[in-house]
C-alpha cells in the first residue's frame, strides 16, 4: 500500500496536469454544447463592465461612421413607412391573427466581437434588465449576425453565425427553397448553404434570405449572395457558398428580435412531437 | 518566492493580462498571426518553480484569459500543457554546470539567443494546442500548423520587445 501512494506521490505533476486538462476538456465541451449552462462567459457583471468600457473608447473613434449608417437606415424606414401607413377612408379593416405584430424589435450595441476562431461569439450591453432573452435573433441592417445564447442582468453573449454549430434557416429568394446556413470555420465573410437538393436551379448571384420557419428570424432578412454552385461533392445535396451581407468586423450596434408566439410554436410542436432545430 | 517578488508577479500578470484583453484580443496579422503575450507571464516565472504550482498557476492565468476570450478551457488547457513541458524542455537546454538557483529565466539574465531556444518550442506547443482544440473537427491541419508557426513567432518578437522595454535588467546585455 505504501508503495503505491509513494508511486502515485512521484507521478503528482502528472496526475495534476491530466486533472486539469480534462477539467479543460469538460469546460470547453460544456461551454460549446446549445443547450449547456453558460455560466462563466463574458455576460457577467464583472467582465462585461471591463469590455464595455473598452468598446466606449473605441467605439468614441467611429461615431461619424456610425451616425451616417443610421441617418441612411432612418432614411430607408421612413420611405418604407410611408408606403404602409394606410391613408383613412370610409373602411375599416379589422385586424386579425394572420396580421397581427409576432415580433417585437429591440436595439443593443456590441461590446466585444471576435471572428477569428472558429466558435465566435458577441457580447452586447443589453440583458434581462432590458427584456433580452436567450434564442432571440440578432441582426443589423446589414443582414443576419446570429443569436442570444445566454443572458445575465445587463449583459448578453450572442452566438455569431461565425460559428460552426450555429445553423440559421434560410431559402433562396428567387426560388423559395430552403437550406440551412452553417460556416465552416475558414473564410469570415463566406458560408455554406447546405440541404439544398440537386434538382433546385439556382446560379450565383441569387440572394439568400431567412426563412422563417425556425421562429427565431422573421421572414426575409438578408443573409448573402450566392457565390459559387458546385455539383460534384455530396451525391445528394449542392455545395453553396454564399458571400455573407454582413460585415463581421465592422459590427457595432444590431437589433434583436424576439418572436412573441414561440411558446405557443413549441408547445404545439411539442404537442405533435416534432424536434425543431430552433 | 518571497512577498516582494510576489507582489511584483501579480503586478506582471495584472498588466499582461490588461494588455491582453484590451489590445490584443482583436489583433489578428493578415487574419493567422495571433499574440499570446500574457504567456510571458508563465515563461518568466523562476526556473526552480515547483511543478505543482507552475501547473495551478498557469491554469489559473488561462481561465482568466479564457473568461474575457469566450472560449471557456481552451486558454487554460493549452497553458497547462506549456507548463507541463516547460520543465523537461528546461531540463533539456541546461546549460554545462545546471542554472543558478536565483536565476530567472528571461533576456537580461540568459542572454537572447537562449531565450529564444527556450520560448520558441514553448509557445509553438502552445499555439499547436490551442488551435487544435479550436478547430477541432473542422479545418484542416495544415491550417493548424500554418497558425501555429506564425503566432509563435509573433508572440516571440513581441516578448524580446516587451523585456527588453520594461524588465528591469540586473546586468548589461
Amino acid at each position: 500500500m505504501l508503495r503505491i501512494l509513494q508511486f502515485l506521490y512521484g507521478l503528482r505533476s502528472f496526475l495534476l496536469f491530466a486533472l486539469l486538462e480534462v477539467l479543460a476538456i469538460w469546460l470547453i465541451v460544456a461551454n460549446n454544447s446549445p443547450q449547456g449552462a453558460a455560466f462563466f462567459n463574458s455576460s457577467s457583471a464583472v467582465i462585461g463592465s471591463v469590455l464595455k468600457t473598452q468598446s466606449d473608447v473605441v467605439d468614441f473613434f467611429s461615431l461619424a461612421e456610425e451616425n451616417e449608417i443610421l441617418l441612411a437606415e432612418n432614411a430607408r424606414l421612413t420611405e418604407e413607412l410611408k408606403a404602409i401607413r394606410i391613408t383613412p377612408d370610409s373602411v375599416k379593416i379589422e385586424l386579425d391573427s394572420a396580421l397581427s405584430a409576432t415580433f417585437k424589435f429591440k436595439g443593443a450595441r456590441v461590446v466585444s466581437n471576435s471572428l477569428r476562431f472558429s466558435q465566435n461569439h458577441l457580447t452586447i450591453n443589453k440583458g434581462e434588465k432590458d427584456g433580452i432573452k436567450p434564442g432571440m435573433g440578432v441582426f443589423n441592417q446589414e443582414g443576419v449576425v446570429g443569436r442570444v445564447k445566454s443572458v445575465s442582468t445587463n449583459f448578453a453573449v450572442v452566438i455569431s453565425l461565425l460559428n460552426t454549430g450555429s445553423l440559421t434557416s434560410s431559402k433562396i429568394k428567387s426560388n423559395g427553397e430552403f437550406g440551412t446556413i452553417n460556416w465552416d470555420g475558414k473564410n469570415s465573410r463566406q458560408a455554406k448553404m447546405l440541404y439544398v437538393p440537386r434538382h433546385v436551379k439556382a446560379q450565383a448571384g441569387d440572394t439568400v434570405v431567412t426563412s422563417g420557419f425556425n421562429a427565431v428570424f422573421p421572414e426575409g432578412i438578408l443573409i448573402g449572395t450566392i457565390s459559387s454552385i458546385d455539383q460534384t461533392g455530396d451525391p445528394n445535396y449542392l455545395d453553396i457558398l454564399i458571400d455573407l451581407s454582413t460585415d463581421f468586423s465592422t459590427v457595432k450596434y444590431v437589433y434583436l428580435v424576439e418572436n412573441t408566439e414561440i411558446s405557443e410554436r413549441d408547445s404545439l410542436n411539442q404537442q405533435s412531437k416534432i424536434q425543431d432545430e430552433f | 518566492m518571497n512577498f516582494k517578488r510576489l507582489i511584483t508577479y501579480s503586478f506582471l500578470v495584472f498588466i499582461l493580462g490588461l494588455v491582453q484583453i484590451l489590445l490584443l484580443k482583436n489583433l489578428a496579422l493578415f487574419g493567422i498571426a495571433f499574440c499570446f503575450l500574457y504567456l510571458l507571464a508563465i515563461l518568466s516565472l523562476p526556473i526552480t518553480i515547483p511543478n505543482i504550482p507552475l501547473l495551478l498557476v498557469s491554469f489559473g492565468i488561462g481561465l482568466l484569459i479564457d473568461v474575457f476570450y469566450d472560449t471557456l478551457g481552451m486558454h487554460a488547457l493549452a497553458a497547462t500543457f506549456l507548463a507541463f513541458i516547460r520543465p523537461f524542455w528546461l531540463k533539456i537546454i541546461s546549460p554545462t554546470g545546471g542554472y543558478d538557483d536565483t536565476i530567472d529565466p528571461t533576456i537580461s539574465e540568459m542572454g537572447l539567443g537562449w531565450f529564444l531556444t527556450y520560448s520558441l518550442p514553448l509557445v509553438f506547443a502552445f499555439c499547436l494546442v490551442f488551435f487544435l482544440a479550436d478547430q477541432w473537427g473542422t479545418g484542416g491541419i495544415l491550417n493548424v500548423l500554418n497558425k501555429s508557426l506564425f503566432s509563435s513567432i509573433f508572440t516571440v518578437i513581441l516578448a524580446i520587445f516587451v523585456q527588453l522595454l520594461f524588465f528591469k535588467r540586473r546586468r548589461g546585455i
